[in-house]
This record gives structure tokens, sequence and C-alpha cells, in this order.
């Protein structure tokens, strides 16, 4: 069936089984593959997406339920040249190691961020849970930080 | 200075990427190369680099902008060998490192890596071949330059890639350009370490941004034109032998291509990844499967005293002083078998057409990749291409590759690309899993306290002999398998008695590399017995340790990390404010590492707040990095030591999901690390994975302050 949604600020219709997950949707059709595949189950949170503000693991939502809504991947996040203050923190800290894991990561991070502007550690504990196998947790989490701070304030070019 | 003039048909030249001009060297430099003994090379990290040494291979290139495309025969898997190998190299080609770029190289380029990238030997193998290879270039350009603008040599200066002589200029991009005879001289005299600008320097990632902003980097994102998708079936049991299948279902499935029946396989191709997955699932296969394997069967297995003992490290009489009926102090250890769990499942895109074979993967041994896709399809070498991709994490899963066997068969049954990948429970049950181990420790105390004899047994699945890398005829050569007893050695060379025996089982499931080998169970076994003695003795456990090590080079180094991880973490042996510190050391691959562990225990859970580590790699090609690969590493470690574990189920390996297979996420991460980096040897070395060493130990000593309870086993449970 044809199903169409926006993504990364474009709208796009695609046609394809209505129950295949979002994410080879985005992969295979859209190609845009900075999306991961992990584990297919929603267990490790590679695959996640933003889809109208909320974090979401693409492997296990059917692509159905993305009719009219707003998809946002890594590739949409921000670029080099205008980089979401999550991705500016990321290369500030120097995070990732493999990098495989690291767009679900950030994705999640920037949702976050949304709705906890100032994360405590514990806030980070509770809804940072994707799985890093480099376990770059260490930097990941001072990352967080910068990201937020970087977000507040409001001297910074990136908020201008 | 004499000179080789080499012919023109010993050089490749490549015209894509704006090549302004392509050298290939390395059949001179590497012709002395040392080659050691395979168990040489398990016991120290310095490595040689093994690459081909006969034909031309491509290196470097040069772009019309003024860059260099430095073709990597390592790959890169998150441990930062791109970074630190362009650092090396920016600095004797004389450029600097915002001109350097990493590609991996490709097999057809000839730059091929005959061994593998693992092991912690990338850039301590490449460190003096690659600094040659670079100076060499340097100089045969410079060369170049001289004729071009009709000066002596001499008189050339270098800075950036610019070539300045004689009141002129000429980028390196002009001066290789045209040129087809080129004349190399003899390797020149390599720069003062001081003189280095890059090397030693925390230079950021030089992938950074590819990983920050989602490139389609990894074998995973490879594509093809026309490419169609793949899904094999694959065993769900131990010992699973594929006898033949009905597909009749799968056959008239939407989408499917064509259903591909193998002696020992069976598999789909079809439009899209969902229906070729979906006709997988309709595939009724018989296999044949000889024993329902349970839990139990593995550990009564892995015992020592099972199969066949090898001693590797004899010194005195340990064996008759530990023979002794009285005083002597005996204990057991054990590690589970252990997943790799890396994210990116294993997988390749492969085209197969009539006279060859083109296929991108995530790959640790290209070479070994490029022989079993060769010999299966009854292909030369030469015919076969492997493209290396980014690998979405290595530790070890991707030193056996047969997925690209699979890969190719499909492609060529269907006469067009396809990719085919393991889904997740494919992944955690066809593993080649970190073996199980048990460990028998044995010790007899001096009146004074200090260790009179020890004996340290383990018995291991294999590690290097369950491995196709190794050939078999080559284990009675090698005799104990040097992964398996990697850490596994008395490291106290002022004890005057000590032993090593290392047990061999064969486990019916593959069992083999997993980052550190036999590192993270052997030093947990003998930095906890090193504990427990220390405390039967009343001596502090880092006083305990520095009063056995020997004065040698090798000793000084460790002593030297102990001193300084205790020092920095302000050692304090005892429980403060409801936290205790635990103390453990090692040297693995001649990198000394010792952690302080700061524990305490919170709703009966181990609670890790803090890591101090000292580690010496010698030199710090790149501190920044380093410092990374200490934090991952010894947040993996505490992964393994205090969560994983697979079991045996009816014949299945499980769990075969994450969170089921539970492992550090963040919030069981220390907030704290605090790395100490020492260099106290004059050439890099090992760093990946020493820190992986000390890790479990030291985590197990101070739950022992805090709770007065030894535990002996890992995963660490309190109860």
């Amino acid at each position: 069936m044809k199903i169409s949604f926006n993504i990364n600020g474009l709208p796009k219709t695609v046609e394809v089984d209505k129950n295949t997950p979002l994410l080879w949707v985005i992969r295979d059709i859209l190609n845009l593959k900075g999306t991961k595949f992990g584990c297919g189950k929603a267990a490790c949170g590679a695959c996640t997406v933003h889809i109208d503000s909320e974090a979401v693991r693409s492997c296990s939502y059917a692509v159905k339920f993305a009719e009219g809504k707003t998809v946002t991947t890594i590739e949409g996040l921000g670029t080099e040249e205008n980089p979401h203050p999550v991705q500016q923190a990321w290369i500030e800290e120097i995070v990732p190691q493999c990098g495989y894991c690291q767009p679900g990561f950030m994705m999640a991070t920037a949702a976050m961020l949304e709705k906890i502007p100032n994360p405590t550690d514990e806030d980070i504990d509770n809804n940072i849970i994707n799985v890093c196998r480099c376990a770059t947790y260490y930097r990941m989490r001072k990352a967080i930080h910068r990201a937020a701070a970087l977000t507040n304030d409001s001297s910074n070019p990136l908020n201008s | 200075m004499s000179k080789k003039k080499i012919s023109r048909r010993k050089f490749i030249v490549r015209g894509a990427l704006g090549t302004a001009g392509t050298l290939a060297i390395g059949t001179y430099l590497f012709r002395n190369s040392i080659r050691r003994s395979i168990a040489g090379m398990a016991n120290t990290a310095d490595t040689p680099y093994m690459g081909n040494t006969k034909t031309p291979i491509i290196w470097f290139e040069t772009t019309a902008e003024n860059n260099i495309i430095f073709h990597c025969p390592k790959v890169e898997m998150g441990q930062g060998t791109f970074t630190g190998l362009a650092q090396i190299a920016a600095d004797e080609l004389e450029v600097s490192i915002q001109q350097m770029q990493v590609i991996h190289a490709a097999t057809a380029t000839g730059n091929i890596d005959s061994f593998s990238t693992g092991g912690s030997t990338s850039v301590s193998g490449l460190w003096q071949p690659l600094r040659e290879l670079a100076a060499t270039m340097r100089e045969m350009i410079k060369g170049e330059a001289a004729k071009k603008l009709g000066v002596n040599i001499t008189t050339l200066s270098v800075r950036d890639g610019i070539i300045s002589g004689g009141g002129k200029t000429l980028s390196y991009a002009e001066a290789v350009k045209d040129v087809t005879d080129w004349e190399i001289p003899n390797t020149p005299v390599l720069k003062n370490l001081k003189d280095y600008k890059f090397i030693g320097k925390p230079i950021p990632r030089i992938d950074l941004k590819d990983k920050v902003f989602g490139a389609p980097i990894f074998g995973m994102d490879a594509t093809m034109p026309g490419m169609l998708f793949g899904a094999v079936v694959r065993p769900s049991s131990i010992g699973a032998k594929y006898i033949d299948s009905d597909t009749s279902e799968a056959e008239n499935m939407p989408g499917v291509v064509k259903v591909v029946k193998e002696k020992d396989f069976v598999g789909v191709v079809a439009k899209s990844r969902m229906e070729a997955e979906n006709a997988k699932k309709t595939i009724q296969v018989n296999w044949d499967i000889e024993k329902a394997w349970q839990t139990k069967d593995i550990e009564d297995m892995i015992k020592v005293g099972n199969g066949e003992p090898i001693v590797i490290q004899k010194e005195g009489k340990a064996k008759s002083i530990l023979e002794d009926d009285e005083g002597i102090i005996t204990q057991e250890y054990t590690s589970p078998i252990g997943a790799h769990a890396q994210i990116e499942p294993n997988g390749a895109v492969a085209s197969v057409e009539e006279n060859k074979a083109t296929i991108m993967m995530s790959t640790q041994v290209i070479n070994f990749s490029r022989k079993e896709v060769a010999d299966r399809l009854g292909f030369d070498e030469e015919q076969v291409n492997i493209i290396p991709t980014y690998l979405g994490g290595g530790f070890g899963r991707r030193l056996h590759t047969p997925n690209a066997i699979q890969a190719a068969i499909l492609s060529r049954a269907v006469g067009k690309p396809v990719k085919c990948f393991f889904d997740r429970k494919e992944e955690f049950q066809n593993d080649t899993f970190r073996p199980p181990t048990h460990h028998v420790l044995k010790a007899k105390l001096k009146s004074d306290g200090s260790i009179e004899a020890i004996e340290h047994n383990v018995s291991s699945g294999d590690v290097m002999f369950g491995s196709p890398l190794v050939p078999k005829i080559a284990f009675s050569i090698i005799g104990a398998d040097v992964g398996a007893w990697r850490g596994g050695m008395i490291q106290y060379g002022k004890i005057p008695n000590y032993r090593a025996i290392s047990w061999r089982v064969k486990l019916p499931f593959a069992t083999s590399w997993w980052r550190s080998l036999g590192l993270l169970a052997n030093t947990f076994a003998i930095e906890s017995f090193l504990d427990e003695l220390a405390i039967k003795t009343g001596k502090d456990p880092v006083q305990f340790r520095l009063d056995q090590i020997q004065d040698d080079e090798r000793g000084h180094r460790l002593k030297e990390v102990i001193k300084a991880a205790s020092n920095k973490a302000n050692w304090k042996d005892g429980v403060t404010n409801d936290r205790a510190m635990g103390f453990a050391a090692s040297t693995d691959a001649n990198t000394p590492c010792a952690h302080v562990a700061e524990v305490s225990i919170e709703n009966n859970q181990i609670k890790i707040h803090k890591v101090t580590c000292a580690i010496d790699p010698g030199i710090a090609v790149n501190p920044d990095q380093v410092r990374a690969q200490c934090e991952g590493s010894i947040i993996m470690g505490i992964s393994a030591s205090i969560y994983e574990r697979m079991y045996v189920e009816d014949g299945q390996l499980r769990p075969v999901i994450y969170g089921p297979y539970r492992m550090a996420l963040m919030k069981h991460a220390p907030k704290d690390i605090d790395v100490v980096i020492l260099e106290n040897a004059d050439a890099p070395g090992a760093v990946g994975e020493p820190p992986m060493g000390p890790i479990g130990a030291a985590v197990a000593n101070a739950v022992f302050r805090l709770t007065g309870k030894r535990l002996r086993s890992l995963p660490l449970e309190l109860s």
C-alpha cells in the first residue's frame, strides 16, 4: 500500500507492504543508511529515530503507523555545516569508537533533551538505555551534559 | 646515495578519485621484516606487519588537491587505528594531518595484511614500516621535484606537502604528475621522536564526522547496483548439520527470485529484505543433531584435570613443593561462555560474475575472507576483490567470515549482487564464543609472608585452536593454545617456584577469539588469588605485589603502573563511607596495566563508582585514543565480569537477544574513569586489550572488602 510521511523535512510516499518495519523503508527504500539495524526487537536502540519528536525504535515500528507523521533520522538531525548541539558535543568529546550505535544514541539524547533540558546523571541513566558494545558510555555521559550546556547557552552560535 | 631503479610495470596507476599520481612502494622495505613464530607473537604484542612483500602495492595516492590517500591494510573497528596510522604517516610524509585521508585497502590494490586486524597489534606492528614507507615516498617525490625545478634535491625543503627550493615551490600533486619511472632511494633516516608534529598528540579521530553525521560507512550500509537481498537458514542447535530442506512454500512467496540449495546450507534471494526473511521462515530444514546439550554438560567438560595438560611456564620446583600435604592454599575460579554481541551483525554484499567476484564487508581477516570465497567459487584468489568497510565492532567476531561465502553463492545463483546478513538470534546462536574456563590455583607461603611457590591451572575451550586461521598442523608446533592461556602465566618473577599449566577442552560449539582472549578470565583468577594470599599474610595487596616482582625491565614497567595507579587513586585498603577499593594488575602483550576500582553495594547490586587505570603502552601515538581504548575496555570488561553469560539449554545457546543477554548499560558504567599513561618503552605497544585484564579481579577484590564474601565465578553475583 501507499504510505506518505515527512522525513527530514521532505514529503515522501512509499509503496510497500504496510507491515514492513520503518527501519527498512528508511534504509533500503529511502536510502538513508545512518539509522542502523542492531537486533530487530527494539532491544538495542541502534535504529532510534524521531517520530513527531518522540524517540522511536524503528525496527519494531510498522511503516503504516508513520502515515501523515514527521520522521527525523540522524541525517536530518544536523549537518556538518549546521550540527545539532548533540552532534557538536559528540565531536567535542570525541565519543565514537566503532560508531555503529552512535546515531541511535544521539537521536535518543536529542529527544531526551527536548523534555529534560538539564538532565541529571540519574535522568541520563534512566533515559539513555541503548547498547554500545565499544562501551563509550563514559564519554557519552560527558557529551550529553555538554550538549545540554550548548543547548541552554544563549550565546552559543548554534542557537542563533 | 645508491639508488635502485625499478621498472614502470612495478607500479600500479589508479585513475580514480582525481588522482594526480599514485605511488606503490613497499616491496623493498619489507624484505627484511622479521617474522616471528605464532607462539612468540601471542605473548609479545609487537607483531611485525605481515603483509605482502612480493608484488607492487598501493600505499599512498596523491590527489589533485594535494591530499594524500592512505590505503590502510588494517581495518578500522573503533580502535582508532586509521587516526594513529595517519598521524604516523603524516609526520614522515611532511604533510599536515588535515591532508591525510584514510581508506581501507581493497585486496585488488595488493596491500593485503595476510594476518589480521586484531591482538592490539595494528599501530605497534606498522610503527616502523609505515614510517619508513612514508619517509621513502617523501624522498621520491622530492627527487621528482628536484628534476622539475632543476635544482639539487639537497636544497629542497618541505612543509605541508609543498616543496620549496631555488626560490620556487611545487606541490606534491604537481611533483608526481606524469611521472612514470620512479627512483627509489635507500630508506631515509627517520626523524627524531621530538621532531614529530602529530605523533604523541591527541588528534581528533579522522573518522569522527562520518560517525557523527551518519555516513554510510559500514558493511551493512554497502550497496551495489541491482542488488537483491538474501537470507540463509542458520541452525539454532549446537552441532546441527544440514541434511536437506523443503522449500516448496518459499519458492512461491512474493518477491522471491530464487531458492538456493547447497550441500551445506539453504538460502533464498528476494527483491527486499522483508520478502527474503518471510520466505526463509517457511523453509523446513532437516537437521542432524547428535545431542541436546545442557549447561551442566559443558561445565563438566571444562574442568582442570580433563584432557591433556601442557606446561606453559616453569621455574624452580613448584610441582614438588605444592605436592606437600600441609600449608598448601588452593582455590578454584570459573568464567562463563561470552558472546561478542557487536551491534553490526555479520554479513556481506557480494557480486559474482563469470570470472570475478567483488565482496564488500566488515572483516578482520581480509586475506582469509578472500581465500575462503575463492576456494568455494573455484576461483584464483586474484579473481576475488574484498573491499573492506568500517566495522560495526570487531572484538574478534570477524576473524572468521563464512558469511562472505554464503553471499557469494547466492549472488552467483541469481547473477546479481546480493546482500545477506545474520539476524540477531543467529548472531547469538552462531557466534564464535569466548570459551568458558575453570582455574585451579595453588600456593605455599613462606614464614615471612612471601610466596614460596605458586601454580595456575587453566582449563579452557579453544581460542586459537578454534580458529580456521591457524592450520591444525601448527597445533603440535605451538603446543598449548596460546589464546586460551593469554594472561595465564605468573608475572611475579621474584617468586622462586612457579608453574602454569593449560588444559585443552574441545567443546561442541565454536569458541575462538574474543577481545583480549584468555586475558579476562586468567587475570581474574590469578589476581583474585593474589589478593586472597595478601589478605592471608596481612599485607597490603599493592605492596604484596610490588614485593614479588622481579627487577628486570618488564618488572620495572609493571611496578611503575602499579605505583602510578595506586598513587593516583589514593589507594587505601579498607572500607570508607561504605565504599571499598579493589586492586589488580597484569601485563598483556608487553603492556602492563593496573586498575583500582572503587565499589559499593547498592540494593544488593555491585556499583562501580570510579576506576583509576595506569597503563604503559610505550609511545602513546594518540594519547586521547589510548584513553578512549582504556575507558571502553574497562567498561566492556565490567560488562563481561558482572553481567554477561551465555548458557546452554536443550541443545541451544541462549539468550538470543540483548536484555536477556545482560550487558553494561549507561547506568552501570562508572561515572569516573581516570587514566594515567606512562611511556616507559621506546615504541608503541598494545592498547586495545590490556585494560580488559585486571578489571574483573579489581572489582571482586573490592567486593570482598565490602561483604567478606569472595566471589570466584564470573559473572560476579552477590547472591
